[in-house]
């Protein structure tokens, strides 16, 4: 098992990249309080006074933002708000994509049917205003960006794993479970299931970067929560302050490269997956 | 080759999707925290615009009514006043959208002229350094939000080098009189490049992706083998035979495009202070005026939908392949 994971990231050069950054950026979530140099919301003061817009030093490795806070630290602590968000993101999307399209799949009828319907609906709601108005109906908070990836991006999944379960379920093994008396329940979870969860983990990792993307866009909205420090809420912050205006490139461009780079990792390993998934693409 | 009652009821049926979806809208917009004339009474509103306005969305009715209400002046187009700006919200969403869609069109052609032709020249230069190189490039542009794109481009372009504007659709103090004087303003056209031109940065992936992978599809086709056995040159192939076959799926795409772009605008219009719709909704939400908020929400759903619909018909008249009666 393990060695044939080996010889999947050994042959595949873009699912490689994509992990060892996800690796990169967990290890900064965790060790986050050992590598940031200051509270990352505490307002640093110097001799001359408020430590606002300071350019890179030994002190401050990226500078202050106007508030005379540390940008260095921002974006360490940033990481651990981006991989909750993406991570959980990902779990939502896999877990009710794949009872959905295990559901619809199996069931058929009028339960296809509604679901079907239901699918329908959540894609024709727009994705971004639609956070917007949830985030001002549940008040701020990073939640609600996974709340809306589950509630509007598990069609995706669902429609794939059910037409992939319609093809599963007419096969003889699933007959013989039935004739040996399985019940409805056993045969989903215990026979097809096994069979669908690539695709689950491939729409899962696809729906990490969606998560980022828009936690970081939701933020700079000002719809995110302002205690919590976000690349996006660094993004929001460094707007409002005029940073654009003053030239401020140290404060905001390196929480958009960590933001592209955790999104391009995503993207390198759903599309290394798909390779091992479908290799006739590979030819 | 295809069925105008099954149109029909495609039509019908994104109909219903899309009172579903107004209904869930009332719903959310009812059942947010608080009445939602708390924040404005006793502030700035006079006893009798309240009664107004209390008058005007049926506060005082039962939750049917109110709802039976709003699909009937839906319907009509009348969404009701703005609490902030006093007008009626229509008015309002009439004035952003030609905004709007300017900058989704504009921005989707760019993307679109650009990512076809860029993706059908990397499917030619397939397992080539070139290819290499463009395709994580690529996947990084589409990785990059697009309220930091056009946070760069600004502190660069405007701010730094001062060659464009820093954002809105004129300058200070100029005032376009009607809609066509601003649309055939070379101003406001100069206000749109670095906007449209983040956008179409952003926006080019997709088509790009797209396109590279139909075209190495197609040029597996039997057709492409017989044009190399007839000795047609690979540039006259790629060209006149396999790219034409590659562009339907695009072309769907673009349909569907216009409706997403629409959504996702709502950072590049608030970035560069662009007035349109996504700006409108957000400046709505975060200044809690519902009846702005929920009209901007409805538009915005409609034209997703309605996009929707129409790339299912461009599909169907452009591939006489696909017949609705397999395709449900």
């Amino acid at each position: 098992m393990i060695a044939e994971i080996y010889k999947i990231f050994k042959e595949n050069n873009y699912a490689t990249i994509g992990v060892c950054i996800y690796l990169f950026f967990i290890l900064v979530a965790i060790f986050a309080d050992l590598i940031a140099t200051n509270d990352p919301l505490r307002i640093n003061f110097s001799s001359s006074g408020l430590a606002r817009n300071l350019p890179p030093s030994w002190e401050y490795f990226l500078g202050t933002t106007s508030n005379g806070r540390d940008i260095f630290s921002q974006l360490i602590y940033g990481s651990r708000n981006a991989l909750a968000v993406g991570l959980s993101a990902a779990l939502a999307v896999a877990i009710l994509g794949t009872i959905v399209g295990l559901i619809s799949g199996f069931y058929g009828g009028w339960i296809d049917n509604l679901i079907m319907r239901l699918a329908d609906i959540a894609l024709g709601l727009p994705f971004l205003p639609f956070v917007i108005v949830l985030a001002a109906f549940l008040g701020p908070s990073s939640w609600n960006v996974v709340i809306a990836i589950g509630l509007l991006l598990w069609p995706n999944a669902g429609r794939i794993i059910r037409s992939q379960v319609l093809t599963l379920r007419e096969r003889g093994y699933i007959e013989s479970a039935k004739v040996s008396g399985c019940s409805n329940f056993r045969i989903i979870f215990f026979h097809i299931a096994p069979n669908i969860l690539p695709l689950s983990f491939l729409y899962g990792s696809i729906a990490i970067g969606w998560a980022i993307l828009t936690e970081a866009s939701v933020s700079f909205l000002g719809f995110g929560p302002s205690d919590v420090i976000s690349w996006g809420y660094m993004l929001q912050d460094a707007y409002s302050s005029q940073a654009l205006s003053l030239g401020a490139y140290i404060w905001f461009i390196p929480p958009g490269i960590c933001i592209v780079l955790m999104v391009v990792a995503g993207f390198f390993i759903s599309r290394g997956y798909e390779e091992i998934l479908f290799p006739k693409i590979k030819k | 080759m295809f069925d105008f009652w099954s149109i029909v009821r495609r039509f019908l049926y994104m109909l219903f999707v899309l009172w579903i979806v107004a209904t869930i809208i009332f719903f959310m917009f009812r059942l947010m925290p608080g009445s939602p004339l708390t924040a404005f009474i006793g502030t700035t509103f006079t006893d009798e615009q309240h009664d107004l306005l209390v008058k005007r969305f049926g506060l005082d009715k039962s939750l049917f009514e109110q709802y039976t209400l709003f699909i009937v002046n839906t319907l009509k187009g009348d969404f009701g006043l703005s609490f902030t700006y006093n007008k009626p919200v229509i008015n309002m969403i009439i004035e952003a959208l030609p905004n709007s869609i300017i900058l989704t069109l504009f921005s989707l052609v760019i993307a679109y002229i650009f990512g076809v032709i860029a993706g059908a020249y990397l499917a030619w230069k397939r397992d080539t350094l070139v290819e290499g190189i463009s395709i994580p490039f690529v996947l990084t542009t589409r990785s990059a939000p697009e309220f930091w794109l056009g946070m760069i481009a600004l502190a660069f372009f405007s701010f730094q080098l001062d060659i464009f504007p820093s954002g809105g659709t004129s300058a200070a103090g100029v005032i376009y009189e009607t809609t066509l004087s601003k649309l055939t303003s070379l101003h406001f056209y100069y206000h749109l490049i670095l906007p449209s031109l983040v956008l179409a940065l952003y926006l080019q992936g997709l088509p790009l992706l797209l396109m590279r992978s139909n075209m190495l599809e197609v040029m597996q086709e039997d057709f492409v083998t017989m044009s190399k056995m007839k000795g047609l040159s690979s540039w006259r192939i790629v060209i006149y035979h396999a790219a034409r076959n590659a562009l339907l799926p695009v072309a769907t795409a673009f349909t569907l495009g216009v409706g997403f772009a629409f959504g996702g605008n709502v950072v590049i219009e608030t970035v560069f202070s662009w007035p349109g719709l996504g700006r409108l909704l957000v400046f709505a939400v975060s200044s809690s005026d519902y009846p702005l908020a929920q009209g901007a929400f409805i538009f915005l759903t409609a034209i997703l939908i309605l996009m929707n619909f129409l790339a299912d018909l461009m599909y169907l008249f452009l591939d006489p392949r696909v017949s609705y009666k397999t395709k449900n």
